[in-house]
């Protein structure tokens, strides 16, 4: 206890550093976005993109054109779809981290990926169209989180956080047993190929159409984080000594899973699953502006918007074809990662 | 007549029975070698009649040559492809696949069947040859591993015409392919390869999968006198494109067998400005009882192979269409397809499914 308080004073001091930071992060991400615009296998210089650009704001684009198609259906909603999908994944990670105080903890813990998955797997199982396939990841991940809930709720004995995380496992490990199944079932010649890259993940497809629906469910989970970051900092103290400052964790405890699990799920039906990102940008973040909630949460979702552009940029460009992003996520990760680690600046408190 | 002579005439009729019945008798079970795709010398019974085939590729080409014989279908004819398999194979269980991607087949099972042999057709590299031997091993069931490339067809079809025992009915095929593949090569002969179309292989929901050139999946296109735009040295099989990659190559023709793609390509605002979609060469091909272009690669690409001949050359190719599958249809597959049933696959192959 004495640990926590510690730390929890030392990140009211560091909260103009983190205001820094978030500025300096926010700059970064513009910066990467730009830059990100202007980089494909498409040729366009800077100039003429740029042109092409205003003439597409100011209305004025020549339908059928090759560079402005390229431009502001592939580039920019696919550069919108890596921002949403890091910041969203790395916002969750960040907020299951915090609640059961566990640094293991990504996203997928209550079972949202491996429910999304097996929502997708199911609607290119049914041959069905693209949108159709999306609306059952969405509905396939809450699905398998509420499942997870009404489990823990129905057990009344033990620790509750442990009983969530078990029926977590569990739910995930029914589902993937169910995607297996529809993976042995589906046409070896023709589902199983898209099935197989569903589940490595990728923005390849990513359409205006496809982010207009996912970025408000996404603004509808972040929002209330971040209006509750406080309390939920309060929150990583543990139920009791939440409740002696007056704030009921139950009900706080159910408000974060809604919101992480709608964020999650939204993304994942877009982009596949992407795994990694949810659980090491966090980290990354807390190496930076330490573990209090109220910084993290911003912190880890500028990061994770970065992180997962960079990736992405790298997975359309590093090679005539498309890398999926559930690859490079980790190879570009896991090393940073680990030196990040061997620098060992600051410990997980 | 004489008792003697009586005698006599009795013995040489008793005679002349046994001999006849020693020169029609059939002879005892012997093997015979047969060497597969593979280099491997595999002792096949004289007389085959029950074949497991261990693959989808591998059902067709067993189909092809000796319906009779097939013991299964690695996945069951389902729905509208079963008016195009004839009625006595339509309900032939399902048996899983042996090898290949996602082998599911249970060995005790395959041995329940008793098959005399197992056919897989396709790829022939070391795994697939270390697979066969294995399970020849431990079943001890004969199994031969045919060549699946497309240039192989008539080389694999006298084979296993061989090996069924039904080596008349693989010559004529053979020689059905020799004759399609020496048509086309005829009027491809003056094309130089600038001026052959460029074709994108849609696959997916998206249509952003395809097959790089070179891979089983995407042969067909070169065979049939096109150029696969997804090219990249060293690089084989099954990708993910990204749009920008298929907005750079612009092909002017796009074939596909996914129904969703087909119909959302035209007012999709993504591939609005690729050169086959602004000239509506979108080609959405059939898929009963199988595909006509892939899925799976096998004998049924034929088909296919007139179709994008005649989508590709319409001025050179000689067939009609109607003419063709009919024929085709009557000859692979032992269907004499009804005009319903004609009309529904062209129907379907000028791009309105069932």
């Amino acid at each position: 206890m004495g640990e926590r308080a510690r730390t929890l004073t030392r990140d009211g001091f560091r909260r103009g550093a983190g205001r820094g930071t978030i500025g300096l992060l926010v700059a970064a991400v513009a910066l990467l976005s730009m830059g990100a615009l202007l980089v494909g296998p498409f040729p366009l210089g800077p100039f003429e993109a740029i042109g092409r650009l205003l003439d597409a704001i100011a209305g004025r684009d020549a339908a059928g054109d090759a560079a402005t198609t390229v431009l502001v259906s592939i580039r920019l909603p696919r550069i919108a779809g890596a921002l949403l999908v890091g910041a969203a994944l790395a916002a969750a990670g960040a907020c299951y981290q915090t609640l059961f105080r566990n640094p293991l903890v990504s996203p997928d813990i209550l079972g949202v990926s491996a429910g999304a998955g097996l929502g997708a797997v199911l609607g290119i199982f049914l041959s069905l169209p693209v949108a159709a396939i999306q609306f059952m990841g969405f509905a396939g991940g809450l699905g398998a989180v509420a499942l997870v809930g009404f489990v823990a709720a129905a057990i009344r004995h033990g620790d509750r956080t442990l009983i969530l995380v078990l029926a977590g496992v569990v739910v995930g490990a029914l589902t993937g047993a169910a995607t297996s199944l529809l993976k042995v079932l589906a046409d070896p010649y023709d589902q199983l190929p898209a099935i197989t890259f569903w589940l490595l993940g990728s923005l390849a497809g990513v359409k205006g159409e496809d982010i207009w629906p996912a970025a408000p469910v996404v603004l509808a989970g972040l929002v209330p984080l971040v209006l509750l970051r406080w309390r939920i900092n309060v929150l990583s103290l543990g139920d009791e000594e939440a409740r002696a400052l007056g704030i009921e964790a139950a009900r706080l405890r159910l408000a974060v899973v809604v919101c992480a699990t709608l964020v999650t799920a939204s993304v994942v039906a877009i982009a596949g699953v992407v795994g990694w990102v949810g659980l090491v940008i966090p980290h990354i973040a807390r190496m930076l502006v330490g573990p209090g909630f109220g910084r993290l949460l911003p912190v880890a979702a500028l990061l994770g918007a970065a992180y997962l552009l960079v990736v992405d940029t790298l997975a359309r460009t590093i090679s005539s074809v498309e890398v999926p992003l559930g690859i490079l996520t980790a190879v570009v990760g896991a090393p940073f990662f680990l030196w990040l680690l061997a620098r060992g600046r600051r410990a997980w408190a | 007549m004489t008792r003697l002579q009586h005698a006599v005439l009795g013995l040489a009729a008793l005679a002349t029975a046994a001999l006849v019945a020693i020169v029609t008798a059939p002879p005892p079970a012997q093997a015979r070698t047969i060497v597969d795709s593979a280099g491997r010398s595999v002792e096949v019974p004289d007389t085959v009649t029950r074949v497991f085939a261990a693959g989808p590729p591998a059902s067709i080409l067993v189909y092809a040559l000796k319906p009779d014989a097939l013991l299964g279908w690695p996945r069951a004819i389902r729905g509208e492809e079963r008016p195009y398999i004839a009625p006595a194979y339509r309900d032939l269980p399902e048996t899983g696949r042996l090898t290949g991607r996602g082998g599911e087949a249970n060995l005790e099972r395959v041995l329940a069947l008793k098959p005399d042999l197992i056919i897989d057709f396709g790829s022939v590299r070391d795994t697939y040859v270390d697979l066969a031997n294995r399970v020849q091993e431990q079943t001890g069931i004969p199994y031969i591993l045919v060549n699946g490339r497309f240039e192989e067809t008539a080389d694999s079809l006298r084979l296993v015409g061989q090996a069924l025992g039904v080596a008349e009915r693989g010559e004529m095929l053979a020689r059905d392919v020799e004759v399609t593949f020496a048509e086309l090569d005829a009027i491809l002969a003056d094309v130089p390869q600038e001026s052959r179309p460029r074709v994108y292989l849609a696959r997916g929901p998206d249509g952003l999968e395809t097959g790089m050139k070179g891979s089983i999946n995407t042969e067909i296109i070169e065979r049939a006198g096109g150029r696969n735009v997804a090219e990249a040295p060293g690089q084989y099989g099954l990708v993910r494109a990204s749009p920008e990659q298929v907005i750079l190559a612009n092909p002017d023709t796009i074939i596909t067998w996914d129904r969703n793609f087909h119909r959302a390509v035209w007012s999709d605002p993504l591939w609005a400005g690729i050169e086959a979609v602004q000239r509506k060469r979108v080609y959405l091909s059939p898929t009963a009882p199988f595909g006509w272009i892939d899925r799976p690669p096998s004998l049924n690409r034929m088909m296919g192979l007139k179709w994008l001949a005649g989508l590709f050359y319409p001025q050179r190719w000689q067939g009609e269409l109607r003419e063709e599958a009919r024929a085709f249809y009557r000859l692979w597959y032992h269907v004499d397809l009804s005009k319903g049933e004609l009309d529904g696959l062209l129907e379907w192959a000028s791009g309105r499914a069932p």
